[in-house]
C-alpha cells in the first residue's frame, strides 16, 4: 500500500467536503473490514481514506418516535448489545451479527455492508425485509432512499460519488410483527453467505398476515425484494400452503450465478428453503 | 509517503509512533513498536492470529488502520500477563496443552480474554462460536475450548466474595 | 541402540503431563517465529509471480525496477547455480535439486499461477511492491491442464518436454505428464477374483488440499562478504534447508548457518524451500540482510498442497467377509513437478489388512498446479478413503458390524506387508477393540444422525538425529535438540532426559540448536522426532549417567560396578564403604575436580520405528433440505506404543482428526477455466473453525510399546489424518443412502445426491 492519506472528519459536512475534494481517489471507511482487504489485495488503491467513525451521527443507535436511527458506521457488536433494537428488530440484528467473526463484529457496520454492495451481504436482505430507509447526505443536501434501491450491481450503488450514507431508519415496530434472517454457509461461521433470506411479517389479532416482505441475497447481482413472496403471505395464517407459494415465488425471482461458493441450481433451491424457514421464525416472533 | 504521528495507550503505557495512512495496526505494532506477539496469518481478518483488544473491543489488528489507533487503548498479548504473573487463561493453556505450534495462541488468548471480560460463565457452544474467528490448525480446538472454560471457572473462583 | 529400560516399570516422568519448557514464551508472545526477526539494515524482499497457469517466459526486464530509488537487488533463476544436480531428501520423499530450484524461481517456463519468476529487495515494503510492478515479464501463454485424468490424456498439453514415464518398458516414444508408473503387488489376484463370493468396487476422487499452517513461510537471509551466511527461518528442519540452499546457490554447507525459528505449523509443508535460496541470492547481490514473508495468498498459490487423486478399487471377498484379493489404481496429482506421494499411497492402502493377493498401480502425474509438498501421512489418506469406503460397502452388503469386519481382516504381528516388511508390535486389533468398547461406539446413534468408522495406517520412521545433554554446574540439565519443535517435542525430549537422569522435569530445559551447534538431523517429519531424536536424547542422558557414576566411583574410590544411579543420585552398593549418595547437584558442583564439564552428544541413525494404526468413529447429521453436514460426536483411538506426554499425543489425534474432517467436508482447491485458483485464502478455502467441531475424544492404546525405543514410543503425528476422510464419508453415505465417493462432501453435492 503506497502513500495513503488518512482523514478522520468529525462531522458529516466535513466528510462530504473531504470526499468532494478528493474525488475518485478517496474511499470512505466505516469498519474497514472490506476496504482493508481490498487494499491489501490490490483491488482498491485509494489515495485518501476517509474514516467515518469519528462522526457522531454515524455511530450509535437512537430511538426516535418509536423507530430507530442506526448510524451507518455503528459496529455489529454495538447493535448486538442494544437490547431495545434487538427486541424490536431481531432479524436485522441477527443478520448484522452474522457478518464475519467476533473480531469483525467489533468493526463491521450496516453502512459498510450495504455500500460494499455485495449481493451476499448478510444484513441487506434483513434490512430490506424490515423496510429500512437510508439517510444519505451529499453536497446537495439530505435525501432518503429505501435500502432495496441502493445496490445496483456487484460493487455498485446508486449513491453519487460525493454522497455519504449517514444512517438507517427502521420504522416503528407494529404490534404482532416479527422478522428473521437465515443464511446458508458450508461452515458454521466465517463464510460468505451462499444464500441468505430475510422475512418480516405483521399479523392481525386473528393471526392473519397483514403485511410481509421477503428478501433474498446471493441469488442475483443485488439483494432482491421478492414482492410476490411477500404477497403470498398476506391474508394467510402463514400456513403450509402460503409457505409453498413463498418457495415458488422466491425460486422464480432467483437468477444466481454458479461460482466457487455454490452452483446456481443449489442457490435457487436453498433460497426457497431459507425463505420458508425465515418466514416461520418471523411468524413465531410475531405471535410471541 | 505521508506519515502521521499516532499517540495511543498500548498495554497501559503511552506510546507514540509514525504511521503510514494505509498501514495496518498490525504492521505498526510489529514493525514500529516491535510487539511481534500479534501474528499475521492471513492479513484479511480470516484467521484471528492478530487479535487485539481496542477500547475493550476485540478486533483483528490487520483490519484496522494504524492512524485509527490515535487516542485508543490497545491490549496485546504482551500485556496479558500482569507484571510477570500469567493470566489464568495462559495458565490453563499451558496446563491443558492447548497449543501445539503456538502461532495462533496469542490471538486465541486475546479473543478468549475478550470473551471472559464479558461473559464469565460461557457455555461450550458460546466459547466455540466466539472463537470461530481464530483458526487453529494444530489442536482440533478440543483442548483450547476446555482451557477457556476452565480459566473462566478459575476467574469466577478467584473473584467470588469470601 | 538401547533395547532396555522397558516395561513401564516405575516411570516417574514419562506418561505424566508437565507444562512444556517453551510454553511461557508461546503464551506471552515472546516466542520468535519466522517473521519476527529484525536485523539492522534489513531489506524487504518480494516475489514476482506468474499470472498464468502455463506460459513460456520470453523476457524479464528488471531495468525499470532497478532504477527505482530504494531497490537494491533483483534476482531471477539465472542467479541460481546452473550446474546443481543430484537428489536431496525433502521431507518424506526425494526431489531433484534442479526441480526444487526451478520451483523457487521459474526457469524458461511458468508452470502454474503464482510460480515465482523474479524477486526484488528494497529498503521499504512499499518500494518493493512498486518495484514488482516495474519488473516486466513477457510471456507466451501456453495451453494448460489442471485435473489429473485430463493431464494423462494423449492430447494434453505437456509441461516438461523431457518427461518420459518412468517405470514403463520400453521407454515411451513421446513425452507426457505421467512422470512415473508404480506397480506393486503379490499373489494371484485373478484367481482371488475368480474364487470370490462377492466383489466390491468403486471409483473415488479427492481434492487437492493445503496443509493450512497458520504461519506463512518466512525467512531472513544475510550473506557475509566472505560467503559465510546466516538464515533465520521457520522450517521443519534446519539441516534440510541448509542442504537445499547450499546446492541451489553452489555454496559449501559449512558456510551456511541456519537458525531455526519457532515454527507456526508445517504438517509436512515446511520440509522444503521456497524463499530461503531467493532471499540469500538477493542478499548476496546487495550485501544486506533480506527478509521475505509470504502473504496467505502466496501460501495457497505457491506452496503446499497435497495431491488430489482419482482412485479405483476392487475387493475380492469370501462370503464370511474375508478379503482375499484387491486391485487398486491410484492417479495422484504431483503439481507442476514430479513427486506425488503415490508410492506411499500404494504401500499404505491395504496396510491395515491381511490380504493375500494384491495388484496395485500408481501414476505420478504433473499438471499446472503448485508442486505438492508432504502433508501429514503423505499419500495415505486418499488411498485409505477409497479402501475404507469399499470396506464399509462390504460391511453393508454382508450385514456385518464394520468393526467386526475389520477385526476379521486386520493385520497381525508376523504378517508381511506388500512392501516386504514384517508386521511387528502392531496393535490394530486392540485399537479396533478399543473403539468397539468405547462409550461412543456403545451408545446408540442419535436420531437423525449416522455413524461411520474407518481405520488408518502410517509407517512412522526413524533416521538420523542428534542430541546433547549438558549438566549445568548447579545440577540442572539442558537438552539440546536437533529438531524444530512443531507441537511440543521439547517437552517429550526433556521428559525422556529427566526420566533417564532421575531428575524432576522442572530441572531439565530443552533448546533447539542451529546447524552449527549440534550434529545433523533429518526433518521434523515422518512422526520421527520423539522416536529417533528422543532415542538420541536418552542415549546422551545414559552416557551422562555413566559418566556421573564413574565420577562418584572415583570420589568414593570404589569400583564403578558398585555404583548405582537412582533418583538423580549415585549410591554406593559396596558394603565396605560408608558413604552418602552423591546427587547430580553434588557431582556437578565438583565437576572441575572429577574430569571437567559433564556433557554428552549422541548422533545416531535410529532403526526400528514401529508403525501405527488408528481407528476413528464419527457421528454426523445432515440438514436434508440444504445438504449441510455437522459432525456431532467423534472418537479417535490409536496404537501409540507408549505415550511420553499423553496430552500432546491426544493433541496429535485431535488435530489430525480435525484436518481430516476438513478434507472430507469442505476443503478443496477450486480452479476456473483459465487455470487460475479461485479460493486462495482462508475465507473460501474453509478450514474447520471451533464451532464446526465437537470435542474429539481420544483413546491411547498402549498395548504394544515399541521395544526398540527406550520408553516404548511410536510415532503418533501422522496416523490420525488417515481415517477421518472415510469415517466422515461413511457416515454421510449412510444418511444419503448411497455411496458418496467424491470429496469434499460439500452441501451442494450432498443435496444433489439426496435427490433434492
Amino acid at each position: 500500500m503506497s502513500a495513503v492519506d488518512y482523514l478522520a472528519p468529525s462531522s458529516v459536512a466535513d466528510a462530504v467536503r473531504a470526499l468532494h475534494a478528493a474525488g475518485p481517489a478517496a474511499r470512505l471507511m466505516a469498519g474497514g473490514t472490506d476496504l482493508l482487504v481490498q487494499m491489501r489485495g490490490g483491488r482498491a488503491k485509494p489515495k485518501v481514506v476517509i474514516d467515518l467513525k469519528r462522526i457522531p451521527a454515524l455511530t450509535g443507535v437512537r430511538q426516535e418516535a418509536g423507530g430507530f436511527v442506526i448510524g451507518a458506521a455503528t459496529s455489529g457488536a454495538m447493535l448486538g448489545e442494544h437490547a431495545a433494537l434487538k427486541a424490536a428488530w431481531p432479524g436485522v440484528v441477527e443478520a448484522a451479527n452474522l457478518i464475519g467473526s467476533t473480531q469483525v463484529q467489533g468493526r463491521a457496520s450496516l453502512g459498510g455492508n450495504l455500500c460494499n454492495a455485495s449481493p451476499a451481504a448478510d444484513s441487506v436482505p434483513a434490512l430490506i425485509a424490515a423496510g429500512a430507509v437510508c439517510v444519505i447526505e451529499g453536497p446537495a443536501g439530505v435525501r432518503e432512499l429505501a435500502v432495496e434501491h441502493v445496490q445496483t450491481g456487484p460493487g455498485k450503488t446508486s449513491l453519487s460519488a460525493d454522497e455519504i450514507l449517514v444512517a438507517f431508519r427502521l420504522p416503528v415496530r407494529p404490534a404482532r410483527s416479527g422478522d428473521a434472517y437465515l443464511r446458508l454457509i458450508p461452515r458454521t461461521e466465517m463464510d460468505i453467505a451462499v444464500v441468505g433470506a430475510g422475512v418480516s411479517v405483521a399479523l392481525d389479532s386473528a393471526g392473519i398476515c397483514t403485511a410481509a416482505r421477503v428478501s433474498v441475497g446471493a441469488v442475483a447481482p443485488t439483494c432482491l425484494l421478492v414482492e410476490a413472496a411477500g404477497a403470498a403471505l398476506v391474508g394467510t395464517k402463514v400456513d403450509e400452503a402460503a409457505l409453498s407459494k413463498v418457495e415458488v415465488a422466491v425460486a422464480a425471482a432467483c437468477r444466481p450465478i454458479s461460482d466457487k461458493r455454490g452452483t446456481a441450481e443449489y442457490r435457487t433451491k436453498v433460497a426457497s428453503v431459507l425463505a420458508r424457514r425465515a418466514a416461520v421464525i418471523a411468524k413465531e416472533r410475531a405471535s410471541a | 509517503m505521508s506519515r502521521t504521528v499516532v499517540n495511543a495507550m498500548v498495554n497501559g503505557e503511552p506510546v507514540e509512533f509514525l504511521a503510514g495512512g494505509g498501514q495496518s495496526l498490525l504492521d505498526a505494532l510489529r514493525d514500529e513498536l516491535r510487539l511481534t506477539g500479534s501474528k499475521e496469518g492471513c492479513g484479511t481478518g480470516d484467521c484471528g492470529a492478530c487479535s487485539v483488544i481496542v477500547d475493550g473491543r476485540l478486533v483483528c489488528a490487520c483490519l484496522m488502520l494504524a492512524p485509527e489507533a490515535e487516542g485508543k487503548r490497545i491490549e496485546t498479548i504482551e500485556g496479558l500477563a500482569d507484571n510477570g504473573h500469567l493470566h489464568p487463561l495462559q495458565h490453563q493453556f499451558l496446563e491443558q496443552a492447548a497449543l501445539q505450534c503456538g502461532f495462533c495462541t496469542p490471538g486465541l488468548l486475546m479473543a478468549a480474554k475478550a470473551l471472559l471480560d464479558r461473559n464469565p460463565d460461557p457455555t461450550e457452544s458460546e466459547v466455540r462460536y466466539w472463537l470461530a474467528g481464530n483458526i487453529c490448525r494444530c489442536t482440533g480446538y478440543d483442548k483450547v475450548v476446555r482451557a477457556v472454560m476452565d480459566a473462566a471457572a478459575d476467574l469466577r473462583q478467584s473473584e467470588r466474595p469470601r | 541402540m538401547s533395547d532396555g529400560n522397558q516395561g513401564g516399570i516405575n516411570l516417574k516422568v514419562v506418561g505424566s503431563r508437565p507444562v512444556r519448557p517453551d510454553g511461557v514464551d508461546k503464551v506471552t508472545g515472546r516466542a520468535q517465529f519466522g517473521a519476527d526477526f529484525h536485523l539492522p539494515g534489513m531489506l524487504t524482499g518480494r516475489i514476482k509471480r506468474s499470472p498464468h497457469a502455463h506460459a513460456r517466459i520470453l523476457k524479464i526486464d528488471a531495468s525499470a525496477a532497478l532504477a527505482l530509488p530504494g531497490v537494491k537487488a533483483v534476482v531471477t533463476s539465472s542467479d541460481f547455480a546452473s550446474d546443481a544436480t543430484g537428489e536431496i531428501e525433502a521431507g518424506e520423499g526425494h526431489a531433484a535439486i534442479q526441480e526444487i530450484a526451478a520451483n523457487c524461481l521459474a526457469k524458461g517456463r511458468v508452470l502454474y499461477q503464482g510460480h515465482a519468476v523474479a524477486a526484488v529487495a528494497a529498503t521499504q515494503p512499499e518500494i518493493a511492491d512498486e518495484a514488482l510492478e516495474l519488473i516486466e515479464v513477457t510471456y507466451e501463454v501456453l495451453p494448460h491442464v489442471i485435473d489429473v485424468e485430463a493431464a494423462m490424456a494423449a492430447d494434453a498439453p505437456v509441461l516438461h518436454e523431457d518427461m518420459f514415464t518412468k517405470g514403463v518398458t520400453p521407454k515411451p516414444a513421446h513425452a507426457s505428464n505421467v512422470a512415473a508408473k508404480h506397480v506393486m503387488g503379490r499373489g494371484d489376484v485373478a484367481a482371488a477374483f475368480n474364487a470370490a463370493d462377492l466383489i466390491v468396487e468403486g471409483r473415488y476422487e479427492t481434492a487437492a488440499v493445503h496443509q493450512g499452517y497458520i504461519e506463512p513461510h518466512a525467512c531472513v537471509a544475510s550473506w557475509g562478504a566472505d560467503g559465510q551466511s546466516t538464515i533465520w527461518c521457520s522450517s521443519q528442519g534446519q539441516f534440510v534447508i541448509r542442504a537445499m540452499v547450499a546446492k541451489i546457490l553452489n555454496m559449501p554447507l559449512s558456510d551456511i548457518k541456519v537458525i531455526p525459528a519457532e515454527i507456526g505449523g508445517g504438517f509436512g509443508g515446511k520440509t522444503t524451500v521456497y524463499l530461503e535460496p531467493v532471499a540469500l541470492a538477493l542478499s548476496r547481490k546487495c550485501g544486506r540482510p533480506v527478509k521475505i514473508v509470504m502473504s496467505r495468498e502466496e501460501v495457497f498459490l505457491a506452496s503446499g498442497p497435497t495431491s488430489g487423486a482419482v482412485i479405483d478399487v476392487r475387493l475380492a471377498v469370501r462370503k464370511d467377509g474375508r478379503i482375499t484379493g484387491a486391485e487398486l489404481t491410484l492417479k495422484y496429482q504431483a503439481g507442476a513437478f514430479q513427486g506425488s506421494p503415490v508410492n506411499l499411497g500404494l504401500m499404505t492402502a491395504f496396510a491395515c489388512y491381511d490380504v493375500e493377493a494384491l495388484a496395485l498401480t500408481g501414476y505420478d502425474v504433473v499438471s499446472n498446479r503448485p508442486k505438492v509438498a508432504a502433508y501429514r501421512a503423505p499419500g495415505a489418506p486418499m488411498a485409505a478413503f477409497a479402501v475404507e469406503s469399499a470396506i464399509d460397502d462390504l460391511a453393508t452388503r454382508l450385514g456385518m458390524d464394520p468393526i467386526d469386519l475389520r477385526i476379521l481382516n486386520a493385520v497381525r504381528d508376523g504378517a508381511k506387508t506388500v512392501y516386504g516388511a514384517t508386521v511387528k508390535h502392531a496393535a490394530l486389533v486392540e485399537t479396533l477393540e478399543a473403539i468397539k468398547a468405547s462409550p461412543h461406539y456403545q451408545a446408540p446413534v442419535a436420531k437423525g444422525c449416522a455413524r461411520g468408522v474407518a481405520a488408518g495406517f502410517w509407517f512412522n520412521v526413524g533416521g538420523e538425529s542428534s542430541a546433547a545433554v549438558h549438566v549445568d554446574e548447579d545440577g540442572g540439565v539442558t537438552v539440546v535438540s536437533s529438531n524444530p519443535d512443531i507441537g511440543g517435542s521439547r517437552a517429550s525430549m526433556a521428559m525422556m532426559a529427566a526420566e533417564t537422569l532421575g531428575l524432576p522435569i522442572e530441572r531439565v530445559r530443552c533448546t533447539v540448536a542451529d546447524t552449527t551447534s549440534i550434529g545433523y538431523s533429518g526433518v521434523t517429519g515422518g512422526s520421527r522426532v520423539t522416536f529417533a531424536t528422543g532415542m538420541a536424547v536418552v542415549e546422551a542422558a545414559q552416557k551422562v549417567v555413566a559418566d556421573l557414576k564413574r565420577r562418584a566411583a572415583a570420589t568414593w574410590e570404589c569400583d564403578v560396578a558398585m555404583v548405582e544411579w537412582k533418583d538423580g543420585a549415585a549410591t554406593c552398593t559396596d558394603p565396605s564403604k560408608d558413604v552418602k549418595p552423591l546427587s547430580i547437584k553434588a557431582l556437578a558442583g565438583k565437576s572441575a575436580k572429577t574430569g571437567g564439564p559433564i556433557a554428552a552428544e549422541v548422533s545416531l541413525n535410529a532403526q526400528g520405528a514401529a508403525a501405527g494404526y488408528g481407528v476413528h468413529v464419527c457421528d454426523l447429521q445432515i440438514d436434508a433440505e440444504t445438504g449441510r453436514s455437522m459432525v456431532t460426536r467423534y472418537t479417535a483411538a490409536q496404537d501409540v506404543g507408549r505415550a511420553i506426554h499423553p496430552a500432546y499425543v491426544e493433541g496429535q489425534l485431535q488435530g489430525g482428526a480435525a484436518q481430516g474432517i476438513g478434507w472430507a467436508l469442505n476443503e478443496e482447491y477450486v480452479y476456473g477455466k483459465s487455470g487460475l485458483l479461485e479460493n486462495a485464502g482462508f475465507l473460501d478455502y474453509r478450514m474447520p473453525v471451533a464451532s464446526d467441531l465437537p470435542m474429539i475424544d481420544t483413546i491411547l492404546v498402549e498395548a504394544k510399546p515399541n521395544p526398540r525405543h527406550p520408553y516404548g514410543a511410536k510415532g503418533v503425528g501422522e496416523v490420525p489424518i488417515v481415517p477421518p476422510l472415510a469415517a466422515v464419508g461413511n457416515a454421510v453415505s449412510r444418511i444419503v443412502g448411497r455411496r458418496m465417493s467424491s470429496l469434499p462432501l460439500s452441501p451442494a453435492k450432498v443435496l444433489a445426491a439426496m435427490g433434492k
